[in-house]
């Protein structure tokens, strides 16, 4: 067989994926130009790009044609395979471009095959680590890529794993942390999904590197696809003696397994990880001993998130200080972020370490949804905090993040506009922690539940000048006197809103009044009549029938009845409904 | 040794001494809550925080190891005012019922309280809607003034091995009960009071059987009888502000007579009892039937009650021998009774006990009916007699000693020392040894069984025959004892040991789950120390040489193991095979 040009396909369309019918008549045009043994034509599940049209990527040069149709099918094979014309008018060259380390095959070959994770250089660094490189080589490149933990807190990997390597215990075990928790956020399972491979490849190639007998994947059961894609990447590696005795007959033995969470967020923290894996209740141990210690039953225990993980491969391959090219001073590499919220397109992207909030927002993301204002971007998901329009342009790095008061946690990043209410959102992830804690200490299981209180108070228009001090004094108590990182975070939602909006924070006090609409307790609907047009649609589109009138004497809405779900306000053509 | 530095003063300590005891050894007494020296850490409160300089988070002094060069800080006004919201959230979610609870004066959390000077309330109290649980009849569970501090779940799972407490559930609905929604009674709970013992608050309390007592006492119809364990009386001092281990014996007979009992009889006399019928099971086993050692004591009612729930393997080995309170018991209403012509049934017998097990005890089978009607009315641990005793207006320390009633209160050394762990086992070598030789032991105390190793194992000399013995307390030590036991018996062989002394508590009844809070090793040890002291000062210490037993069993019983003794002193046991493990 001749070379053949591999070409991606992808509907990039918002609304609708069409992507498989691009692919038959994609095929089609070239068998009629009698060319299709020369070219493969692959449906990519996901490119980076949004709404777009349909898109090409050229695997021979990397280049990407955008907002293709149909009929630039023939166009398009005859300039790229034929030489005949030129398709340059649909080249792609986004403002600000993704980077795909870890999502580098995901989306680009089957999960499933390990034969094309290894065309893709798949366990090429594996083999290179154990024929050309020592445990401490591999711990030296690890050390000269930069690279720190991508579960949030950003330690330094290389470091965690000397600290494995050099202790006296020789019974160690690699970990891991699979089980992604925070709303909204979805990196894990999809790199876990797209590319298990990548992995499995991390997770033996770390077991290397500190001298581990086995590894454990511990991944959350509400992801069944995942959890199978990495069981049968195992079952691969294991059939092609990349796991099990004498690993491509080195003297390195390895095992790997996958256990399985049950749906408790604070086993994301490793220590309470620890105690899942033992068949233990997943409760928070305190540290210092360190895991990397005293982890798994006593032993010596690096626990790496899945992100961290897929990008090992690639730093053994291409060396770590090509991994220390990419990024800022302090943090290097690239991050993958699930951005979600008031964007027009959300969706799954990477980006190297140092780009501005700003560029992802209305760069990679196409801008505020509805080209409305701008009010805040979330990072770092319940642990986190958020940054207000006027820094936008900080840079997405731990260093930076951390200054103005959030954190690059595992990487949910969500857009708010001005229909927001900086209440309302932290409310929301306080409660979530609050629902989460394990209960084990006593500033977090009382402290969160008590500031929820608060904070629901204050959202029902029943706040006090007090409540704001009181706030302040139990976030300070969970911060410095919780046990384990879900505590010492879960006020940091609250905490940074009420620094960058603390006006809104006085209005819902003092003014008993939600900007946004979104504290229903306070927001009372209403129906001007001087605007109203009497076209009933408010009347129809009311859940609970709280409308009522006729066309000569006008509508009004029944404050009884009414339920604030705010749908009248949003079908109004003529802008008749008052929020107040 | 490492050097470390605490608000300013250099302190050496082994590697692995937590902040906690390197601070203490420099008098900086850092507050806590859940630590307790009995338990591991599990560092739930949060109180103990520290800082330590060049670390931005604080660091829980109970569990973190204090590492070389590190420069503490253990009181500033930040760490004050953490601690003092800490404490706050727990109060707003603990009743505020103080002055009508059981612990009030004893509880932990109240004592916080008021050490940090909490005068009002500042979060609104949290309500929680949880099932109050007294299903037991032994422990009565309270809750909602759980503070989660845990040390009930790791002394049930890990220091007991009885798992019938953990957590459940999560977040402010986390609460500790037996998995699976069941009520302590349905659990596998074996009613060692060790948790109520360890509980900083009242959450986990005795029941409450101080009305009943009260009760009979009013009553003129009723001739009310009143024995005392031996672990009681070096214990009671704690309460009543005697160093720990004084012995008051005599000072609690009076204030029984005080109370308004009409006869006062010592549990020891029932020792000496069960020494004569447990020695004897033991001598006929040792010297007949070799096939049916080891012989496992039985005195212990907790212990019974894991013995039936999860080694159903062991029960041919155990001692039907009841223990010294039932037999006294049994003894009040058919020899006293007879004797002093009262109607069995108008007698009622209260047993003091350091154990809450032993209020199941009373009716847990048939035979606690042996002489007829409930051998033992009401059982009431140490902590209910001293809230009695104070109740009552007894100037307990200006009170004169007085004697036991004769016939079923005179008790030897051998007695005494059945309070303490591995005492039974050696009251019981004592007589054994006369019984094969029918000499007396050159050395009449058994170093090698005393102390508080989880388990003990010994060896002695009996006619150029050799007597394993193996004593372990604290239910956890049990399993090592008794897997070696079950592993010899598989294989064929001979059995590791030939005598068993198992005690459920750690330390024995002088460390029972119904005695005095706080305890601590050196509390063990004081309590223990003086039993030994009680079993010297005792012109007797052979438990068969008892003068009142022996005049017993002249008059009345026959000999041991005999028709009359088997049907008043000796037991069956059930197993429960839904507990097997």
């Amino acid at each position: 067989m001749s070379k053949q040009t591999i070409f991606l396909l992808r509907d990039t369309s918002l609304t609708q994926d069409k992507t498989r019918d691009f692919q038959i008549l994609f095929l089609k045009v070239a068998r009629d130009l009698g060319i299709e043994d020369s070219i493969q034509a692959v449906r990519a599940s996901d490119l980076g790009i949004y709404d777009k049209g349909y898109v090409i990527k050229d695997l021979t040069n990397e280049v990407i044609y955008a907002n293709l149709q149909e009929s630039d099918i023939e166009k398009f094979l005859k300039a790229t395979l034929m030489g005949e014309g030129s398709v340059d008018e649909f080249k792609y060259t986004p403002d600000k471009c993704q980077l795909r380390i870890v999502l580098r095959n995901c989306g680009v070959i089957d999960p499933e095959s390990i034969d094309e994770y290894m065309a893709h250089e798949g366990y090429c660094a594996l083999a290179k680590a154990l024929t050309e490189m020592t445990p401490e080589k591999v711990i030296e490149e690890m050390k000269k890529s930069g690279l720190r933990g991508r579960g949030g807190a950003g330690f330094p990997t290389w470091m965690k794993w000397s600290f494995a390597r050099n202790s006296l215990d020789e019974t160690r075990f690699v970990v891991c942390n699979g089980d992604e928790g925070d709303p909204g956020a979805y990196m894990d399972r999809s790199i876990l999904e797209g590319d298990p491979h990548a992995i499995v490849e991390g997770m033996i190639l770390a077991g290397y590197a500190i001298g581990a007998q086995r590894g454990f994947f511990y991944i959350r059961a509400e992801y069944p696809l995942a959890i199978k894609r990495i069981e049968k990447a195992i079952a691969q590696a294991y059939e092609r003696g990349l796991l099990g005795e004498n690993i491509l007959g080195s003297d390195f033995s390895y095992e790997l397994e996958v256990r399985l969470g049950a749906g408790a967020f604070v086993c994301g923290e490793e220590t309470a990880l620890i105690e899942s894996i033992e068949g233990k209740r997943g409760m928070p141990r305190s540290r210092p001993p360190f895991p990397a210690d005293k982890g798994l039953w006593n032993h010596p225990t690096i626990i790496n998130n899945v992100e961290t993980l897929a990008a090992i491969a690639q730093i053994i391959n291409r060396g770590g200080e090509w991994l220390a090219r990419i990024g800022t001073e302090k943090s290097k590499g690239t991050k993958v972020f699930a951005i979600t919220g008031k964007v027009k397109n959300s969706g799954l992207i990477e980006i190297p370490m140092g780009m501005t909030i700003s560029e992802i927002v209305y760069g990679i993301a196409g801008g505020v949804l509805g080209g409305q204002k701008l009010m805040a971007v979330q990072t770092g998901g319940p642990s986190g905090g958020v940054i207000p329009e006027h820094l936008i342009n900080t840079p997405v790095s731990y260093e930076h993040l951390a200054e103005v008061g959030s954190i690059m946690g595992s990487g949910g990043l969500i857009v708010m506009d001005e229909d927001d209410c900086m209440v309302d959102i932290p409310r929301f992830y306080l409660r979530f922690c609050v629902e989460e804690s394990c209960g084990k200490c006593a500033p977090c299981r009382i402290g969160g539940y008590q500031m929820l209180k608060i904070i629901d108070r204050i959202a029902e228009g029943k706040g006090v000048e007090a409540d704001l001090e009181k706030m302040k004094r139990i976030a300070e108590g969970m911060q410095k006197a919780s046990l384990c990182a879900l505590g010492q975070t879960a006020p940091n939602p609250v905490m940074s809103t009420m620094k960058y909006f603390a006006e809104e924070y006085r209005q819902h006090v003092q003014d008993k009044k939600c900007r946004a609409g979104k504290c229903t307790k306070m927001v009372q609907y209403s129906i001007d009549q001087a605007k109203c047009k009497k076209c009933k649609l408010c009347v129809v589109n009311c859940p609970v029938g709280a409308i009522s009138g006729s066309r000569e004497e006008g509508y009004v809405v029944d404050q009884v009845k009414c339920i604030k779900c705010g749908t009248c306000y949003e079908v109004c053509k003529f802008n008749a409904i008052v929020r107040k | 040794m490492i050097t470390a530095r605490i608000n300013g003063i250099t302190v050496k300590v082994p590697v692995g001494t937590t902040i906690l005891e390197a601070a203490k050894k420099v008098q900086v007494k850092i507050p806590t809550l859940c630590a307790h020296p009995d338990l591991q850490s599990r560092s739930s409160c949060g109180i103990c925080i520290v800082k330590a300089k060049g670390m931005n988070k604080m660091l829980r002094a109970c569990c973190t190891p204090i590492e070389k060069d590190m420069d503490i800080t253990t009181h500033d006004a930040e760490i004050v005012e953490i601690r003092r919201t800490v404490i706050e959230l727990l109060l707003s979610k603990h009743p505020n019922e103080c002055l009508t609870c059981t612990r009030n004066h004893t509880c932990e959390l109240q004592q916080l309280a008021a050490d940090f000077g909490i005068l009002r309330e500042s979060f609104p109290q949290i309500e929680p809607k949880v099932p109050y649980d007294d299903s037991t009849g032994a422990i009565a569970v309270d809750r909602r003034k759980c503070i989660l501090c845990g040390r009930c779940v790791d002394v049930c799972q890990i220091m007991q091995n009885v798992w019938a407490l953990s957590f459940l559930e999560r977040g402010i609905d986390a609460r500790v009960a037996p998995a699976g929604e069941i009520t302590l009674e349905e659990s596998p709970c074996i009613r060692c009071g060790q948790c109520s013992a360890h509980c900083p608050t009242g959450a986990i309390v005795e029941h409450d059987d101080t009305p009943k007592v009260w009760e009979a006492l009013q009553n003129p119809n009723l001739h009310c009888v009143v024995q005392i364990a031996p672990a009681v009386r070096v214990a009671i001092g704690d309460i009543l502000g005697y160093p720990s281990g004084t012995n008051l014996t005599r000072k609690l007979y009076a204030a029984f007579r005080r109370l308004g009992f009409d006869s006062v009889f010592d549990t020891n006399f029932g020792a000496d009892v069960t020494i004569v019928e447990e020695g004897t099971e033991f001598v006929h086993r040792f010297t007949k039937e070799p096939d049916q050692l080891p012989l496992i004591t039985s005195c212990c009612p907790a212990w019974v009650d894991f013995m039936e729930k999860y080694h159903h393997d062991v029960v041919p080995h155990f001692s039907s021998c009841k223990s010294p309170h039932q037999i006294v018991g049994a003894l009040a209403k058919t020899f006293y009774a007879k004797k002093r012509r009262h109607d069995p049934e108008k007698i009622f017998v209260v047993s003091i006990m350091p154990c809450t097990a032993k209020k199941h005890e009373i009716t847990r089978s048939k035979e606690m009916y042996s002489s007829g009607c409930q051998d033992v009315d009401i059982v009431i641990t140490t902590r209910e007699l001293a809230r009695m005793i104070k109740q009552s207006g007894i100037d307990f320390d200006a009170l004169v000693g007085e004697d036991a009633d004769s016939v079923l209160g005179e008790y030897t050394g051998a007695g005494t020392i059945f309070g303490v762990t591995g005492g039974v086992m050696e009251a019981a070598l004592r007589t054994a040894y006369y019984a094969i030789t029918g000499g007396k032991l050159a050395n009449i105390e058994f170093d090698n069984v005393r102390g508080f190793d989880g388990v003990k194992e010994g060896a002695i000399q009996v006619q150029g025959k050799t007597v394993k013995v193996a004593v372990a307390h604290g239910i956890g030590n049990v399993e090592y004892v008794l897997n070696r036991v079950v592993e010899a018996k598989r294989k064929g062989e001979e059995p590791p040991y030939h005598f068993i002394e198992v005690m459920a508590c750690p330390g024995g009844c002088i460390g029972g789950g119904g005695q005095p809070y706080g305890i601590t090793n050196e509390i063990r040890a004081a309590r223990a120390a003086g039993l030994y002291e009680d079993d010297r000062d005792c012109a007797i210490r052979y438990s068969h040489e008892n003068p009142s037993l022996k005049a017993l069993y002249e008059e009345y019983i026959g000999e041991p193991l005999g028709n009359r003794a088997h049907s008043l002193f000796h037991t069956e046991y059930t197993t429960y095979s839904e507990y097997k493990r």
